[in-house]
């Protein structure tokens, strides 16, 4: 296609191009991806080899004070004059040592079995009957959660030693070409300058490892074990049970591959039509405030802005009361001011299939997000020329036409990103679904007590924290985390092969 | 058709007029109506708002009842000083540790850079709540579990993830800058001092603004690691579980609206004031060009 048709195309034409071309590249880009793929594994790989060659290579030409320390970290510092760093060498030895033996050993041990043996607690009850329980000393959340800090800190202890060794090199040769090592203050100094990064990261790292990475690595290897609520304190490794479940299981003569596909199918929905309503309609308020000769611009703005002030979960809360089933919220108070008789509308309805609340869930949203938009567009919808406008408006335009025509073109072009950002967020968007239905209304052809308007997100929530299903929770999770990763990919790739176009501009 | 522009145009103006106005009534009235409702004396005890068969409250109803009750009766008071205390620690290590990983990616170079920002963008997809069992499991271990101190951790800990604002807005800050300090024989830190941290300030301001309110709206983390723990409650949690326990909902439930109102007016105000950061925040991570 040449460059002057894709011109002339509208939006959404330009958007079904796209589609078309990413489906069309698609297999190259697959090709691409896996040969990127495999060339940075073979780098690693080579790395690593190089790595250990150095590493052995190292320790056979080293004199006896290096060899040594490939044994107790830190000897060669000490011995060539850096006493300060090999002690701290030494040191970090000792306290993973310490750790293995007294800690983390027992649990790497136990990490690949995971089931826990109870002891039988024998009571008395004091009219001759004895009572028997069952008491873990040891837990297997424990046994999951203690291997894999063992095994993080065994990788941690890796990179150390093998840091270790080269810094004992390292002094070796600057002492054989007669120079003095590099004294610890200097060392220190270089952390303020060419190992800033060091200074800076190492802290922020440590904390996301401990926080992030740790929870993280807990709950991917749970969903491949029955940690559940009937085995929660003695569970073990199941494979890919959980995910052949939530595909093939049935829950209650419900099946759970039918509820999951239709879940997926409605947070897709949700999250177009939360994202594409917000943004339009948000900038047609936001035009409409900023419309030359409207007066109160500030007043208005911030009428709309107060409502995202407030924190979220009143403002929901607060609209999940007003639309009750009972004659006395405000939506029947309402509905029956205008009909003059008693009103019992219900909007969690299950008849037309729960479309009522999904419709209305997507419109509490306008509610929310409008003013996000307003606040977000109203800076950059000012930047569009007004000569656009006026040269539209003597050809004759109309104000839909040149809201189509030059705003939604120009925006799009701006906060494609933004669009992208807030579409993820509404895969995820856990408050309004949580807060307003709760999932709502629930049917029997949904296992796992699910409703028509839950989303994978709050799903998720209801698995892990209410039924205490962690295993299957944990598995949901990661296929939540397939979906938001590809749909970013492709995203991403759309937005990068619009970044191409203006190349050629 | 009408002829005279200035007819037309004031036709046009007047209509846009009346929808706005619609609008705002609609945007504002859920505000109102609890501004209204938590003023509402119930004289049987509390019947939830949403219960009482007016859509206002008439007159001879209204008193400061819930509010004097809200600081005399409940743990209001002791859970507002406690969001206060997490927001503002939160405020500071998230800031600060948002601002060094971002300079560091966005500045410095060295081997580790790009695998460590595309590990830090893929732990960015999985959803939260998949770590916060985990989470409590490892307050435990630290004996750190039901403490301030451990919600205060799981706030900010992570939050040097959220670094790509930040460093989207860092790239924009000419590298020459930087040079030129260089060769006047600054070192990095001084680059990073003296010439960044000045130039980042709305940046900063945004960050600071955002990791201060987000502990005031947060429930479900509060709700996983102080359980039944209630001194220790924040505010969000408090409120939420007085609106939707059905333990506290017939008791409580008017404190619910006192105190959401209570909590609304300095957030309202901190954000109104400080929306310009705010919006030039949002837009330096969402827009191009």
């Amino acid at each position: 296609m040449k460059y002057v048709d894709y011109m002339q195309m509208n939006v959404f034409q330009r958007f079904w191009y796209k589609l078309k071309e990413f489906f069309r590249t698609l297999p190259a880009k697959t090709k691409a991806f896996f040969c990127a793929i495999g060339n940075a594994i073979k780098r690693v790989i080579c790395g690593i080899g190089r790595g250990i060659a150095d590493f052995f290579v190292g320790f056979v030409k080293g004199d006896i004070f290096t060899k040594i320390s490939y044994v107790i970290m830190g000897f060669g510092n000490i011995a060539r004059g850096q006493i300060i760093k090999g002690f701290i060498f030494f040191a970090l030895e000792a306290a993973y040592i310490a750790f293995m033996v007294f800690f983390g050993g027992f649990y790497l041990s136990q990490f690949f079995i995971l089931q826990v043996q109870p002891e039988i607690v024998v009571t008395d009850t004091g009219r001759g009957g004895v009572i028997e329980t069952l008491k873990y000393s040891v837990k297997s959340e424990h046994v999951l959660l203690y291997g894999i800090l063992a095994i993080l800190a065994t990788v941690a202890f890796l990179v150390l030693y093998v840091a270790s060794t080269k810094s004992a090199r390292k002094c070796e040769e600057a002492v054989k070409s007669g120079k003095k090592p590099a004294k610890f203050s200097q060392e220190l100094k270089d952390l303020l300058d060419s190992k800033f990064h060091t200074t800076l990261l190492s802290v922020p790292v440590i904390l996301i490892i401990v926080f992030v990475v740790l929870p993280l690595l807990f709950m991917i290897l749970m969903a491949f074990t029955n940690y559940g609520d009937k085995n929660i304190d003695s569970f073990k490794w199941v494979g890919l049970d959980n995910f052949a479940d939530i595909f093939f299981g049935s829950q209650g003569g419900a099946s759970m591959g039918y509820t999951f596909g239709n879940i997926v199918l409605w947070t897709l929905i949700w999250a177009v039509a939360a994202t594409f309503s917000n943004y339009i309609l948000g900038m047609v308020v936001a035009l409409m405030i900023n419309k030359k000769g409207i007066k109160f611009k500030k007043l208005w703005r911030t009428l709309f802005v107060i409502t995202i002030a407030v924190p979220q979960f009143v403002t929901l809360l607060l609209v999940s009361q007003m639309i009750n089933a009972s004659s006395t919220s405000p939506l029947n108070l309402i509905i029956s001011m205008f009909t003059g008789e008693q009103s019992q509308f219900d909007v969690f309805t299950q008849n037309y299939d729960g479309w009522i609340a999904r419709a209305a869930v997507i419109i509490i949203n306008i509610w929310v997000g409008i003013p996000y938009t307003i606040l977000m567009t109203t800076g950059i919808l000012m930047n569009i020329p007004e000569d656009l406008y006026e040269s539209a408006r003597i050809d004759g335009a109309g104000p839909v036409k040149s809201f189509t025509k030059i705003t939604l073109p120009y925006m799009l072009f701006v906060t494609t990103p933004h669009l992208i950002t807030t579409f993820i967020g509404n895969v995820n968007n856990f408050n309004v679904i949580f807060l307003v239905t709760g999932g709502q209304p629930v049917t029997n052809d949904y296992a796992m007590g699910s409703g028509k308007t839950d989303l994978l997100i709050t799903l998720l929530y209801k698995l892990s924290v209410d039924k205490t299903e962690y295993g299957l929770g944990a598995a949901i999770g990661i296929l939540v985390f397939i979906v938001c990763a590809t749909l970013s990919l492709i995203t991403f790739n759309m937005t990068k092969s619009a970044k191409d176009e203006e190349a050629f501009s | 058709m009408i002829k005279s522009y200035k007819l037309r145009r004031t036709l046009a103006n007047t209509a846009i007029y009346i929808l706005l106005a619609i609008l705002g009534i609609i945007w504002i009235f859920p505000l109102i109506w609890l501004v209204l409702h938590s003023f509402r004396i119930d004289p049987n005890g509390g019947i939830p708002a949403a219960e009482y068969n007016h859509l206002f409250p008439s007159l001879d109803v209204l008193g400061f009842d819930n509010y004097v009750g809200l600081f005399t009766e409940t743990k209001f008071l002791r859970w507002f000083g406690n969001t206060f205390f997490i927001a503002v620690c939160c405020c500071i290590i998230s800031t600060i540790s948002v601002l060094v990983v971002a300079y560091a990616f966005s500045r410095l170079r060295f081997k580790a850079r790009k695998p460590l920002i595309n590990v830090g963008m893929i732990m960015g997809m999985f959803p939260g709540f998949m770590t916060m069992i985990a989470l409590y499991l490892i307050l435990k271990m630290m004996g750190l579990d039901q403490t301030l101190v451990g919600l205060i951790l799981c706030y900010s800990a992570g939050s040097g993830l959220g670094y790509l604002v930040m460093k989207g807005f860092l790239d924009t800050i000419p590298h020459a800058l930087d040079e030129a300090a260089t060769i006047d024989g600054a070192n990095k830190f001084q680059v990073f001092y003296k010439i960044i941290l000045p130039m980042a300030k709305p940046m900063i301001i945004y960050q600071v603004l955002t990791s201060f309110i987000s502990p005031w709206c947060d429930f479900i983390l509060v709700n996983i690691i102080m359980r039944e723990n209630v001194d220790n409650y924040t505010v969000a949690k408090g409120l939420w579980s007085w609106a939707v326990d059905t333990e506290y909902r017939n008791d409580y439930y008017r404190y619910f609206l006192s105190g959401s109102v209570v909590v609304s007016i300095p957030i309202t105000a901190l954000f109104l004031y400080m929306q310009k950061y705010y919006v030039s925040g949002v837009t330096a991570g969402g827009v191009k060009g």
